[in-house]
C-alpha cells in the first residue's frame, strides 16, 4: 500500500520501511526552534535532564522575535535568559537587527529543506510544510526533550488532501484560500491530521503563497500542512539554500482519511470577521464595518511580496485620517528589501508606519495594542478573543490586498472597489 | 489517579490564548500566571476557582498557541482534572508533559451543568457525575503516554534515558 509524503518522511525519519496513520513513531528531528516566549521554559526543563550539551548545536535555532527588541524589563530578562543559552550552547541565533520573525527568518536562511522533520516551540511550526517537509508546532517540554535526545515522538496522522481547481483569480492569494478552507471545514476541521495542498491550482501557486496557507494549517487544527515538491520548490531552494535535501512524494495509491475538492474560480477576497478563523466572508459583503487599525505582518504576511501588494493599493494613497495603519516587515531582509525597492517610502508617504520587525502586536505583546471596543483589520492569522490587546477588541484576518484597502477606506474594504497603481 | 470536584462548564474551541492571554507571557512562574488563567474567557476565574476543581469543556480546548503557559496556569490555579469533548493537539501534549490529568468524554461533557461534581478515576478510565449518578466510560491513553505519565512527566522520562545512555552520570 503507498504512503502520502508525510508517511513518507516520518517513515525516514523513524528507521521503518512504512508507517500508518496512528501508529506512535520516535523520529530523528532536523532542526529544533524556540523563540523568546518559549525558550526560557524549554531551558529549565532542558536543565532538569542534567545534560551539559544540546543533542547538536547546529541543529537547535533560537529566534528573539515576539516581544523584542525588548517590551519591557521582565522581556527583556527572558530574551536574556535565551541569548545565554544559545551563546553558551553554541546554537544558531539570530539576534535583533540580523533577524526578524522566526518563520520568515528560517528559510530566508536555508534552514528548512524539503524531506526534513522541523519542530518548534510555536504552534506556527506548520510553516515549513510549503517546502516539502513533515513541521509542526510543540509546546516548551517537548522542545526541551528534543533538545537533549534529538528526537522527537510523532503519532502519525491521517492525511487529508485539498485539491484545488478552477481559476485562481489574479487577486486571490494565499490567504484567501487558507481562510477559505478554513471557513469551509472550521477551526477543527483536520485536527491532527495532515493538511495535503495539491491540485493544478496549487501546481500554480506562489511559494509565498503556499507559506501563508501552511503556516494556518494550525488553524484548523492540523498537525502540518504539506505541499508537493515541484519545479518552484527546486527553484525557491536553489536562491536561499545550499544543503542538500531528500524531497518526498505521495503515492498514487497513498491513503487519505478525506479527499477535498475546492473550485477556486469565483473566489472574492476573504475576511475571517470576530472570533474564529473559521468566520469567513467575501470582504465585499461586508458593508460599513469601521476600523481604528490596521496591521500588516507577521509570519503569515510579513514577507516582501506581501509588501508588494500592500504598496501597489497605497501609492499614491492617504491612509485614512481614522487609522493607524502599522506595516511591520517579516525580517530585516525583508526590510532592507522593501527599502531598495521604493516601498518603504510608498509607506512612509502613505501616512503609515513602517516599524522593525516583531511578531509584537500579533498577540497583542506591544507596537500596536488594542484598546476596549476597537477594531483592527490585520494579516496575522489569529482573531481569538483578547489576542490584540482588550477582550473586547475586535480582529478581522484578512490577506494584504484587502487590509491596504481598508487602511485607505477606514472600513472593511473590498480591494477590487480600489483603484491599483501600477508599480 | 482518582479526582473529585465541581465543575466549572466552557464552551467548544476555547483558545490558549483566553486561557492565559499574551500580555501576561513576560514570565514563566506558575503562580503568577494562575492568577490570570482563563481572564479573557471568564474575568475573575481565577479568584473563584478551587484547589480540586475539574474544568468542563467543548470540543478543541486548548487550540491556538503552542504555549505550555496555559495548561501550568491550569494547573497552578488548582484544577484537578479536565474532562473535554477532544483537545487541540499542542495543548494535549503539553498537559501529559506537565503532569496535568485530562481525560476526553464527549457525552458527560453534553450532559453536565455547571456547578455538577464529578468523580474521574484515569486509571479505570470512567467518570461519574455524582449529580446525576451517571457513569461514563474514557478514552484510554495509548500505552507510550501511560508510560510518561506514570515516569511523572516527559522531562522525568528523558532523565531517565540520559542516565541510561551514559550522558549524565547516575
Amino acid at each position: 500500500m503507498g504512503m502520502t509524503m508525510t508517511e513518507k518522511i516520518l517513515a525516514r525519519a523513524s528507521g521503518r520501511e512504512t508507517v500508518e496513520p496512528g501508529e506512535i513513531v520516535e523520529v530523528a528531528v532536523d532542526l529544533v526552534m524556540t523563540n523568546d516566549i518559549t525558550a526560557p521554559l524549554s531551558i529549565r526543563e532542558f536543565k532538569k535532564t542534567g545534560l551539559e550539551r544540546v543533542f547538536d548545536p547546529k541543529k537547535v535555532v533560537l529566534v528573539p522575535d515576539h516581544f523584542v527588541p525588548a517590551k519591557d524589563i521582565k522581556s527583556a530578562e527572558q530574551a536574556k535568559i535565551m541569548r545565554e543559552f544559545a551563546h553558551e550552547q553554541g546554537t544558531i541565533y539570530f539576534e535583533v537587527g540580523r533577524a526578524g520573525i522566526e518563520h520568515v527568518v528560517l528559510p530566508e536562511n536555508g534552514l528548512t529543506l524539503p524531506g526534513q522533520v522541523i519542530i518548534g516551540a510555536d504552534s506556527h511550526s506548520c510553516t515549513y510544510g510549503a517546502f516539502n517537509a513533515f513541521s509542526t508546532g510543540m509546546g516548551s517540554t517537548d522542545i526541551a526533550a528534543a533538545m537533549a535526545l534529538g528526537t522527537t515522538w510523532v503519532r502519525v496522522p491521517p492525511s487529508i488532501k485539498y485539491v484545488y481547481k478552477g481559476t485562481l483569480p489574479e487577486d486571490i492569494g494565499g490567504k484567501d484560500l487558507i481562510l477559505h478552507t478554513i471557513g469551509l471545514i472550521g477551526v477543527d476541521g483536520a485536527l491532527s491530521a495532515a493538511m495535503e495542498f495539491t491540485g493544478p491550482v496549487i501546481d500554480k501557486l506562489s511559494i509565498d503563497d503556499r507559506i501563508e496557507m501552511a503556516n494556518m494549517a494550525i488553524e484548523a487544527g492540523a498537525k502540518t500542512g504539506i505541499f508537493p515538491f515541484d519545479e518552484l520548490t527546486r527553484e525557491w531552494m536553489a536562491q536561499y539554500s545550499d544543503n542538500p535535501y531528500e524531497p518526498v512524494f505521495s503515492d498514487d495509491d497513498a491513503t487519505y482519511q478525506e479527499v477535498i475538492e475546492i473550485d477556486v474560480t469565483d473566489l472574492r477576497p476573504v475576511v475571517a470577521l470576530p472570533h474564529l478563523p473559521s468566520n469567513t466572508h467575501a470582504a465585499a459583503d461586508i458593508h460599513d464595518m469601521t476600523i481604528q487599525q490596521v496591521v500588516i505582518g507577521s509570519c503569515t504576511n510579513g514577507r516582501i511580496s506581501d509588501l508588494r501588494e500592500v504598496a501597489a493599493i497605497l501609492k499614491g494613497q492617504q491612509v485614512h485620517p481614522e487609522i493607524r495603519c502599522i506595516i511591520i516587515p517579516g525580517s530585516q531582509e525583508v526590510a532592507k528589501q522593501a527599502t531598495r525597492e521604493g516601498l518603504t517610502d510608498i509607506f512612509l508617504d502613505a501616512g503609515a508606519i513602517f516599524s522593525t520587525s516583531t511578531c509584537g502586536p500579533c498577540l497583542g505583546g506591544y507596537m500596536g495594542v488594542l484598546a476596549e471596543g476597537e477594531r483592527c483589520v490585520s494579516t496575522t492569522n489569529r482573531n481569538f478573543r483578547g489576542r490584540m490587546g482588550h477582550r473586547n477588541a475586535e480582529i478581522i484576518l484578512a490577506g494584504p490586498r484587502v487590509a491596504a484597502a481598508s487602511a485607505i477606506a477606514g472600513k472593511v474594504a473590498d480591494p477590487r472597489a480600489l483603484p491599483v497603481a501600477a508599480i | 489517579m482518582r479526582f473529585q470536584g465541581k465543575n466549572w462548564k466552557f464552551p467548544d474551541d476555547v483558545d490558549a490564548d483566553v486561557i492565559i492571554p499574551a500580555r501576561y507571557l513576560m514570565t514563566t512562574d506558575a503562580d503568577e500566571l494562575a492568577e490570570h488563567v482563563m481572564e479573557d474567557i471568564d474575568p475573575g476565574f481565577s479568584k473563584k476557582v478551587q484547589k480540586g476543581d475539574i474544568i468542563v469543556a467543548g470540543a478543541n480546548f486548548g487550540c491556538g498557541s503552542s504555549r505550555e503557559h496555559a495548561p501550568i496556569a491550569i494547573k497552578a490555579a488548582g484544577v484537578s482534572c479536565i474532562i473535554a469533548k477532544s483537545y487541540a493537539r499542542i495543548f494535549y501534549r503539553n498537559a501529559i508533559n506537565i503532569g496535568l490529568p485530562i481525560v476526553e468524554c464527549p457525552e458527560a461533557v453534553d450532559d453536565a451543568e455547571e456547578g455538577d461534581e464529578f468523580e474521574i478515576d484515569t486509571d479505570e478510565g470512567w467518570v461519574r457525575n455524582t449529580r446525576t449518578g451517571k457513569s461514563y466510560e474514557v478514552k484510554p491513553f495509548d500505552p507510550f503516554i501511560q508510560d510518561i505519565i506514570a515516569a511523572g512527566g516527559l522531562m522525568e522520562a528523558v532523565a531517565k534515558r540520559v542516565r541510561e545512555q551514559g550522558r549524565v552520570a547516575e
